[in-house]
């Protein structure tokens, strides 16, 4: 909701003109904290990486150990991510649809992984995955599945990190969706499977793909829930925020600064992606 | 501008802040990951036998993790006056790179400034199931093995170079045979953990592996501390002499009598109450005078290489052959494609 | 049709003609409760199991040791500096975003989100880059006698950086939501700002406030990867509880681990509460914001 149009408004070069006192004591501020916490630092990065070259560091970019482990993170991240996509949209739909004992629980619950420190999730999930552990015995056992100290693992690390942004982006749009439009599908003979698929998810789509997005963003950066579980081996589970880290106590640091300026980059893509969905459901849905 | 300015005072006084009180001399210990037990009881008996010669008590605080990442920490600032690492070559680097240690450190203390040794061992699970007596074991089909990771860790280059020095051995002066046991023994490993006690934690805790390289102390800790029964320890028949240096850095001794505090506490550990403190916590002493007898006969006698051999040709040649950037070490893991 | 239009109210049973079958909701319902219980529940259970695994005693000497309290005074007092700070900065940032117009808006709503798109391990590079050895403001500092890098200032430092953008994140959708008509009126009849924003604003937005607080709280005491680059670990000074579990868990104590873990996991349990608690009661001012 924009700001009332008052008598005698005009707009300066780059804003308008409110009644409402305080714009420059707070913009002043937010620049001046944001500059210094976070556009500084940022800078510090960026500088040192160019600092480096082009040469050396599209040297150190194509380097088989780092682009490895640029595969393994954004693989297990997108791995993750459709994994909680597809079991999201379903925890979204039957916390929203239906109603059952413990509902309430639950969707509490769904928010766990916002809460839960990343290095105690690691240490959970490493000793339910491990080879002794009740998890990972059992998949063993079972299915001869190795999941600690595997790929496999790192991928159900991510799944645990991503789950609620899937939910919690799908929920509030399956809450907000016109019952009429069903209805008026279902009387006019369409299935439920097709209502579903037809009239519904189209709906979703924008904040399904939203929740994917973030999902995953979150899941190329995980390091907490991921290092304990993962086996680190180079070229094969070593994800790149581990080899970041690496890098520096190799004292590497064109290696480790090169790393994080192309997770950095690619992750701004991804913001920048998201925020293009979010406006684009904004405007053919009319809420985010 | 205001709460961020009060933020930073606020920092900066917490910084400013670090300063001990002042009838207390304080160091900083940076060690590497498996010595927490050893500092400990020795921290406690330096800092009661032990006064300045102004009258001042000393408070020693540790840090642990892999050598390798311990050494780029002092490189980077942290603020140590002494330095207690697994292998000559990280203490060269911080000399070389940051200057805050003299390059003629070696020589300013016993025993090319290591109070105690060590050597590389085997850890098996009770009954030993897979049979594992030696190296060529190691590199068996079908044998899960744990070690650190190399680049971050002292112990896993000393456990890398006795695999390689009894590589050496076997296939004479044959580099790539060579090469190609040290590497099957890599791609058994099942996981790669930071630092030599993690590597243990794998192993032990989670049930990983069926063989742990590791510091003989190593093993003698876990066996004796921690699960008695579940474990044995295996002797190979040649492993390495590895030898933790310790070192002061001077650069980083700028308060009021830390410089000589420090050296006074590295010159402990060779004192008598030093050395037997570290034979009760299963390193070998250097002067073994003063141990107990009990601490000393758990020790086998075993065949040890050193890393002047030839084979290795000392730290300056053995660290940038196989563990920098580029070394063997990284080639090993070159999927073969 | 009007039977239909009136089910359409939301939050009545929906109604079973056009809804999915019985049994097609049973398996759903099944199937969000298993994936829940595993990925969620599971990993909340072993941490408290394991933390009582070696019986009571071991337990309260985890929690007692030295080391433990160390840790935990140092998380409080990150999170007692960077959850204000960060908070002063939400509510200003809001305030200039949300009340007025000007260009470059969406801009710097991608600058404040700059934080949570960098993995935490960068977070952390980031400052050592800024104030390490090497750098240009470390030397310096360090002349001064203040040490920054690997010891409690850039552990605060790399926490405020992580958690910048919740508070803002919570309140800017809110009070976009809300619009600037009631604060317009307060002024008109002649209300100063500070006092507009004290018994207009604010009031409308406490509970968005809150819940960013408790979002940013929570994250600042959990910080793991970041603080872990910058810390230095050194036992009894720079590891907060995060890092204290990591070394007990690589100590080979877990027992002692999940004992310090369980303190973490009980926080979060409480932030869920306080939480659900918040929504249900005042679910028409949280409406606003849903993206996290």
């Amino acid at each position: 909701m924009r700001a009332a149009a008052q008598d005698g408004t005009r707009r300066t070069s780059w804003r308008r003109r409110s009644v409402l006192p305080g714009f420059s004591l707070t913009m002043g501020y937010t620049l001046a904290y944001l500059s210094l916490i976070v556009l500084i630092p940022l800078a510090a990065l960026a500088i040192r990486s160019a600092s480096l070259g082009w040469t050396e560091f599209w040297a150190i970019a194509t380097d088989p150990r780092i682009v490895a482990s640029l595969q393994l993170s954004f693989g297990a991240a997108i791995l993750a991510a459709v994994v909680n996509t597809v079991f999201g949209v379903i925890v979204a739909w039957v916390l929203v649809r239906y109603r059952f004992p413990g509902r309430r629980w639950l969707d509490a619950a769904v928010d766990l992984p916002f809460a839960l420190p990343t290095a105690v999730a690691g240490i959970a999930l490493a000793t339910l995955y491990a080879p002794n552990g009740p998890f990972g015995a059992f998949l063993e056992g079972v299915f001869g599945l190795k999941v600690g100290f595997t790929s496999l693992g790192v991928v159900l690390a991510l799944i645990f990190v991503g789950m609620p942004f899937v939910v919690r982006t799908v929920q509030p749009v399956l809450e907000e969706i016109d019952r009429e439009t069903e209805e008026v599908s279902a009387t006019l003979g369409a299935g439920r499977l097709r209502t579903v698929t037809r009239v519904i998810m189209p709906g979703l789509l924008p904040a399904i793909l939203t929740g994917f997005a973030l999902s995953f963003a979150r899941g190329v950066g995980e390091y907490g829930s991921v290092i304990f579980i993962a086996n680190n081996l180079p070229f094969q589970s070593e994800i790149a925020p581990l080899l970041i880290v690496i890098k520096l106590e190799e004292h590497n640091y064109a290696g480790a600064t090169a790393i994080a300026t192309i997770m950095l980059v690619i992750s701004f893509a991804m913001l920048f992606v998201i925020n293009l969905l979010q406006a684009w459901s904004r405007k053919w849905f009319g809420h985010d | 501008m205001r709460g961020g300015l009060i933020v930073l005072a606020a920092a900066l006084a917490l910084g400013a802040c670090g300063g001990a009180a002042s009838n207390e001399v304080t160091l900083l210990n940076v060690s590497y990951d498996p010595t927490r037990e050893l500092y400990e009881e020795f921290n406690a008996a330096f800092s009661a036998n032990y006064k300045t010669p102004d009258g001042k008590t000393v408070k020693i605080s540790m840090s642990h993790g892999g050598s390798g990442k311990q050494a780029r920490t002092v490189i980077d600032g942290i603020d140590a006056q002494v330095v207690t690492l697994a292998l000559q070559n990280d203490i060269d680097v911080i000399a070389r790179e940051s200057g805050k240690i003299p390059a003629d450190w070696r020589t300013r203390l016993p025993g090319n400034a290591s109070p105690y040794t060590s050597t590389i061992v085997f850890m098996v699970r009770k009954g030993n199931p897979k049979a594992i007596r030696d190296w060529t074991d190691l590199a068996r089909p079908g044998v899960s093995v744990v070690t650190p990771n190399p680049k971050t860790s002292g112990g896993a280059r000393w456990n890398y170079l006795a695999a390689w020095g009894y590589g050496a051995r076997q296939f004479g002066g044959d580099e790539a045979k060579i090469r190609e046991f040290v590497a099957s023994i890599y791609r058994n490993v099942a996981k790669l953990d930071s630092g030599a006690r993690g590597a243990t934690t794998t192993f032990t805790n989670q049930g990983t592996g069926d063989v742990l390289i590791t510091w003989e102390n190593e093993a003698f800790y876990t066996l004796t501390e921690l699960e008695q029964g579940a474990f044995e320890l295996i002797y190979p028949s040649l492993s390495i002499k590895a030898e933790p240096p310790v070192a002061v850095v001077a650069g980083n001794a700028r308060k009021d009598g830390q410089l000589q505090a420090a050296e006074d506490y590295l010159r402990y550990l060779y004192a008598p109450d030093g050395q037997r403190i570290v034979a009760r916590h299963f390193y070998r002493p250097i002067d073994p005078s003063a141990a107990d007898p009990a601490d000393l006969a758990r020790f086998h006698e075993i065949e040890m290489l050193s890393i002047d051999d030839p084979i290795f040709g000392g730290w300056d040649q053995a660290q940038p052959k196989h563990f920098d950037a580029g070394g063997l070490f990284d080639q090993i893991y070159q999927p073969a494609r | 049709m009007t039977e239909a239009r009136a089910n359409t109210v939301k939050n009545n049973k929906p109604r079973q003609a056009i809804g999915e079958g019985p049994r097609t909701r049973f398996a759903l319902i099944a199937v969000a409760l298993v994936f829940l219980a595993l990925m969620l529940i599971a990993p909340l259970v072993v941490v408290f199991f394991e933390a009582f695994s070696r019986g009571l005693g071991v337990y309260i000497d985890a929690l007692a040791m030295p080391d433990t309290m160390s840790a935990l005074q140092l998380t409080l007092l990150v999170a007692a500096i960077a959850v204000p700070a960060n908070l002063v900065f939400g509510v200003a940032a809001s305030w200039a975003i949300a009340k007025f117009d000007f260009k470059g808006k969406s801009f710097l709503l991608t600058l404040i989100d700059l934080p949570f798109a960098v993995s935490p391990v960068v977070s952390g590079l980031v400052f050592v880059l800024l104030f390490g050895a090497n750098s240009v403001l470390g030397p310096w500092l360090a002349d001064m006698g203040i040490q920054v890098l690997f010891a409690v200032p850039g552990i605060v430092i790399a926490t405020i950086f992580i958690t910048f953008p919740f508070v803002a994140r919570e309140l800017i959708p809110l009070m976009q939501q809300q619009g600037s008509s009631e604060e317009e009126a307060a002024v008109s009849l002649g209300a100063g700002g500070w006092r507009t924003f004290f018994l207009v604003t604010l009031p409308n937005v406490k509970w968005g406030l809150l819940y960013g607080v408790l979002l940013c709280n929570a994250r600042a005491m959990g910080e793991f990867g970041a603080v872990s680059v910058v810390s230095g670990h050194i036992r009894g000074q720079t590891n907060t509880l995060p890092l204290h579990i990591e070394i007990l868990y690589n100590d080979n104590k877990a027992a002692a681990a999940f004992a310090v873990a369980s303190l973490l996991a009980m926080l979060a349990l409480l932030t869920l509460a306080v939480k659900t608690m918040l929504e249900a009661r005042f679910a028409g001012s949280l409406a606003a914001q849903r993206r996290h």
